[in-house]
């Protein structure tokens, strides 16, 4: 026994070893190569001013003269939108579409089915080029769809009108909401007062200053105005929402199925209708099993967000390509680019396993 | 040589841990001995001109039986034909923009003829050397001939699309704060991407050098419905790159360029150099090598500079050949006619 540990320390110990010297070799081999060519590393470059315009910033407001590092920034962000919404929509849909696979009339399942394996079974980078090209097909501003006032839907995307709100008020009516979710902190009385007293607050700040409505409107080659969602951001979002749906549905079959079917005869023998079944015992239970897929999946949507540059929408990696390339810091720009995925997969993945802990202490099935 | 049994080890590790391209690439950077006249040798020993090219139509395309042509190929020839009077003792090695600068200096090619711009930042930060300006071009914009912009300065507030590249984000960016105009650039990572959001309407324009929006152009389904605005938003000055070091092989790519532009100045072409042997003018008989003292250096033939002009061309022989107007990229001569018709062309005399 003595002896099989031993060697099992030597050899784990040469591994280590071994480890170390490629990383020294490859280390050393950039400092050498990068000294050739009269190149220092630091990240000084991101005070820089940019000099170049970014093409969809959502509400930050970008311009060349401002630095790298607010490029990185507003790319960050664009990063961050594409993976909120994408993540929240795609669990939706595929929420959906798993419990409309398992429902027993056949054109409805196998529809889901065919849909399912044609979205799993082809390359994520073809959809998106895909749904961005089928995008085209919108008319041109000058015949923009204009179903409401300020509401034009052309290939340049969707414009609508912006609520330009005070900061006092936004801020009001997001205490107002959040106490609103207190409930069971607060305590009924208690909840009662908070609730009204932050209501009322955001209605006299509506009062004071009133919201006003910035409509849109053509002006030359684009619509000046209003709030525009991309064409990019919707062919990017709709094509990840779609192929990690399809992943999620069978996440969510699979689980539901899970679930022992001594569970769902119990609640149906106790009177529950098949909807009140789901929703209130086949669900919660599933729930338990899928949520760590699900962050897998929110995981590799944030991942996969970045075939945005075969599209031309500015994310992370787009923009850092665009730094790296105009200041030639391309190893920094890698390196932020591996620590900010990084930092984003860990947070979403932390976030699903808290939540998926709460769920585990809410106790799990009986086998 | 000192540094090579600890070379030998690190590549000895690195074929170990197959690693081993970070390798090679140092070798091969030693394997040059460097300094005047290196070049030259090397090219003789192997019988072959080493050509760094980037593939572009009328610039440089294999045609249906695998032979380089091309306006940079063009050049290329033009060594070997000085070298050892054969256009085809060439050798074509193509390019991404990403590689050519690592190829040049591993000793891979002799020189680069890919369209690289002269700049100060690669001047001065790269080990290589700039020739003579072989080509003026300029960032400009492709846009549906129905569109209300005629100049680039009309062009505020629209959707342009552009490649991810070098200096393309930067150039526009700079024209617009110039102009007081914006723009909302959409940045493709892929340029058949940018053409179909063009064609699609997605964008108002695309910005490239004027030489690959001529060429993007054709890769439009219906190409005469788009036009190329006149405006050149940026100076993009295409000359052949050498690796630092060797002012011989520098002064013979440098005149071997010039050649082109000399001859059509003289008014010699492809057919009439014949001819011009026989004249009377003191300077065309010391330029085409009928006197000899002026182009006789460096162990060429005294006869290279009519070579170059029969086999080659002049320099209105090439373009028109590969980028004018008989061929699908009507290209306009533009800045690239002689200073003596308005251009920017001009070589230093032969004397």
């Amino acid at each position: 026994m003595l002896r099989r540990s031993r060697r099992a320390v030597l050899l784990q110990g040469l591994a280590l070893g071994v480890t170390a010297a490629v990383l020294w070799w490859l280390g050393h081999n950039a400092a050498a190569s990068l000294q050739r060519h009269g190149i220092s590393l630091g990240f000084t470059f991101l005070k820089q001013p940019a000099n170049f315009e970014i093409g969809d910033t959502a509400w930050l407001r970008f311009s060349p003269e401002q630095s790298v590092g607010r490029a990185i920034l507003v790319g960050l962000v664009n990063t961050a939108r594409v993976s909120a919404v994408g993540c929240v929509l795609a669990i939706a849909l595929g929420f959906i579409v798993g419990i409309v696979r398992l429902s027993p009339n056949p054109a409805a399942s196998g529809l889901m089915r065919t849909g399912v394996e044609l979205m799993r079974n082809t390359p994520l980078l073809l959809l998106v080029l895909l749904v961005a090209a089928s995008l085209h097909a919108l008319p041109p501003t000058e015949r923009a769809l204009h179903p409401a006032p300020g509401v034009f839907l052309s290939e340049r995307g969707l414009v609508l009108p912006t609520l330009r709100v005070n900061g006092l008020s936004l801020w009001l009516g997001v205490a107002t909401g959040a106490t609103l979710l207190m409930r069971r902190s607060l305590g009924r009385t208690g909840w009662r007062t908070a609730v009204t007293a932050a209501a009322v607050a955001w209605v006299i700040s509506l009062m004071a200053r009133r919201p006003t409505i910035e409509l849109a409107h053509l002006d030359g080659f684009n619509f000046t105005g209003g709030t525009t969602l991309s064409p990019e951001f919707a062919a990017l979002v709709a094509a990840l929402v779609l192929h990690h749906a399809a992943h999620i549905s069978e996440v969510v079959r699979g689980a539901l199925l899970a679930v022992p079917r001594g569970q769902r005869d119990a609640a149906r023998a106790l009177g529950l209708s098949r909807f009140q079944v789901l929703r209130l015992v086949t669900i919660p239970l599933a729930l338990r099993a899928m949520v760590p897929l699900l962050a897998t999946n929110c995981v590799s949507l944030v991942k996969n967000s970045s075939l945005a540059v075969a599209i031309g929408f500015p994310d992370l990696v787009s923009i850092l390509n665009t730094a790296g390339n105009q200041t030639g810091h391309n190893i920094e720009t890698m390196l932020i680019m591996m620590a900010v995925y990084l930092s984003l997969s860990l947070s979403v993945a932390a976030a699903l396993n808290r939540y998926n802990a709460v769920l585990l202490a809410q106790g799990t099935p009986a086998q | 040589m000192s540094r090579a049994p600890s070379l030998v080890a690190r590549c000895a590790a690195a074929l170990v841990l197959s690693a081993a391209t970070a390798c090679s690439g140092s070798a091969a950077s030693s394997n040059i001995d460097g300094g005047a006249g290196s070049t030259l040798r090397a090219i003789r020993a192997r019988g072959a001109v080493k050509c760094g090219i980037t593939q572009g139509a009328g610039f440089a395309t294999p045609d249906d039986a695998g032979r380089w042509r091309g306006f940079d190929v063009d050049f290329c020839r033009a060594l070997a034909v000085a070298l050892f009077n054969d256009a085809d003792k060439t050798q074509f090695i193509p390019y991404t923009q990403q590689q050519r600068f690592s190829g040049l200096e591993s000793g891979e090619v002799d020189l680069l003829a890919n369209g690289t711009s002269v700049t100060s930042s690669r001047a001065m930060h790269q080990p290589l050397h700039f020739g003579p300006i072989y080509y003026y071009d300029g960032q400009g914009f492709l846009v549906p001939k129905t569109s209300r912009a005629t100049t680039a300065s009309m062009l505020g507030g629209a959707t342009i699309c552009v490649q991810q590249g070098t200096t393309t984000e930067l150039n526009l960016a700079d024209f617009a704060r110039r102009n007081g105009i914006t723009f909302k650039p959409v940045v493709m990572e892929d340029l058949r991407a940018a053409v179909s959001a063009l064609a699609g309407g997605r964008c108002d324009a695309i910005s490239q050098d004027g030489a690959g929006l001529a060429t993007t152009r054709t890769m439009l389904r219906d190409p005469d419905a788009f036009r190329i605005l006149p405006d050149r938003i940026s100076k993009e000055p295409i000359a052949p790159v050498i690796r630092a070091g060797d002012d011989q092989w520098l002064e013979v790519v440098n005149w071997v360029f010039r050649v082109p532009v000399q001859a059509e100045e003289y008014g010699i072409d492809q057919h009439t150099v014949a001819q011009f042997l026989q004249s009377s003018d003191p300077a065309i008989r010391r330029f085409l090598g009928v006197e000899p003292g002026a182009t006789d250096g460096f162990g060429l033939d005294p006869t290279w500079v009519a070579n170059v002009i029969a086999k080659v061309g002049n320099y209105r022989d090439v373009f028109e050949r590969n980028l004018g107007s008989g061929t699908p990229l009507h290209i306009d001569r533009g800045q690239n006619k002689l200073w003596t018709d308005g251009g920017l062309l001009y070589s230093p005399p032969f004397r």
